[in-house]
């Protein structure tokens, strides 16, 4: 708990860490000034690309204790505006699942080798941002926690919505799943829809997974948005936020 | 990406952006998060031409009843436009 006697401090900065196949991508990289050892989270942002609201994200989580990394998942696709980077890959069908999957070893080994690290990773992402999460805590089993925000296309009901970027439906890998995962949704929302997320619970509670699901009345897709006017739902939002950090905090040994 | 919707087709033409004038090469048509409007989701068009790089795009988001809307007067003015030019042989 903080106290205002409390020192504060914090560094925050694009770095560069390698990602998949050795290519070198940008992150924003946010931490706590001092000697640590802090948990570390991993952050994948959404569609609309490594913008301004997943840097506010990347620090609030350095705020409470964190060393965060939020990698640039379009930094293959050129750099401009978050806008037109995002543009372009929107209209690529997104980025290649293995290619995120490798980003995210390169990252999670970077978090895990500073000497402020405790050791603990946890994954966080929203959006598309929330499937990436899920994704890769179950194919490379090598994080301490993981949280998905109302991840689309966790569940694929039409095979026509596979893709050679999405071969394979993240649920597909849940039996591979090995650390506990938070899942926040909403009940407005239409991807994943609330029998989508009905569909995702069923595959773990089968597969003995550790696993808290919140679906909240009253919200859709992107509740947290404080930049999307028609899509924030501030108590919702504000409840979602405790329950991630009290999550993260019992997971990681956040001290709290 | 949320969706799986994209259309993609090769144009001529010029398109004015936050650059100017720049000469098109692809409509990029997808139906997924906007950044601008305030839809969960909408059509968006991406007039673009990468090669002259990627801030070479002007961005349409619209709702699904205005991009058909949209689409009727663009076919309405192309049939017209190709009568005229039938009559103008």
């Amino acid at each position: 708990m903080y106290t205002t006697d409390q020192y504060e401090g914090m560094a925050a900065e694009t770095i560069a860490v390698p990602g998949d196949g050795g290519d070198y991508i940008y992150a924003y990289y946010a931490r706590p000034t001092g000697a640590g050892p802090f948990p570390s989270v991993l952050l994948f942002h959404h569609m609309p690309g490594w913008d301004e609201w997943y840097k506010e994200a990347t620090r609030k989580f350095a705020h409470h204790g964190y060393a965060a990394l939020t990698p640039n998942l379009y930094h293959r696709a050129g750099h401009g505006t978050p806008e037109d980077v995002a543009a372009k890959v929107r209209g690529d069908g997104g980025v290649p699942d293995d290619q995120v999957v490798g980003d995210a070893r390169g990252c999670i080994d970077f978090l895990r080798a500073q000497p402020t690290s405790n050791g603990k990773v946890g994954l966080w992402g929203t959006c598309s941002g929330g499937r990436h999460a899920y994704l890769v805590a179950c194919r490379l089993g090598n994080a301490d926690a993981v949280v998905d925000l109302w991840g689309g296309n966790v569940v694929v009901e039409n095979e026509s919505d596979l893709t050679p970027q999405r071969p394979v439906a993240p649920v597909e890998y849940t039996k591979d799943l090995n650390c506990p995962l938070l899942g926040l949704f909403g009940e407005e929302d239409r991807s994943p829809s609330p029998q989508q997320v009905a569909v995702h619970e069923e595959e773990l509670k089968k597969h003995g997974k550790d696993y808290e699901f919140h679906m909240y009345a009253g919200a859709g897709h992107g509740f947290f948005y404080h930049d999307r006017p028609a899509a924030y739902r501030a108590e919702q939002a504000v409840d979602g936020w405790q329950k991630v950090f009290d999550f993260f905090g019992r997971h990681l040994g956040r001290q709290a | 990406m949320c969706t799986t919707i994209v259309e993609k087709t090769g144009i001529t033409g010029s398109a004015k952006g936050a650059r100017g004038w720049f000469s098109l090469r692809e409509a990029l048509v997808s139906y997924d998060h906007p950044f601008h409007v305030q839809l969960e989701h909408a059509v968006n068009i991406d007039f673009v031409n990468h090669d002259a790089g990627l801030d070479a795009r002007v961005g349409v988001e619209l709702t699904i009843d205005s991009a058909r809307e949209l689409a009727q007067a663009l076919l309405a003015a192309v049939e017209a436009a190709e009568a005229y030019e039938g009559r103008a042989e």
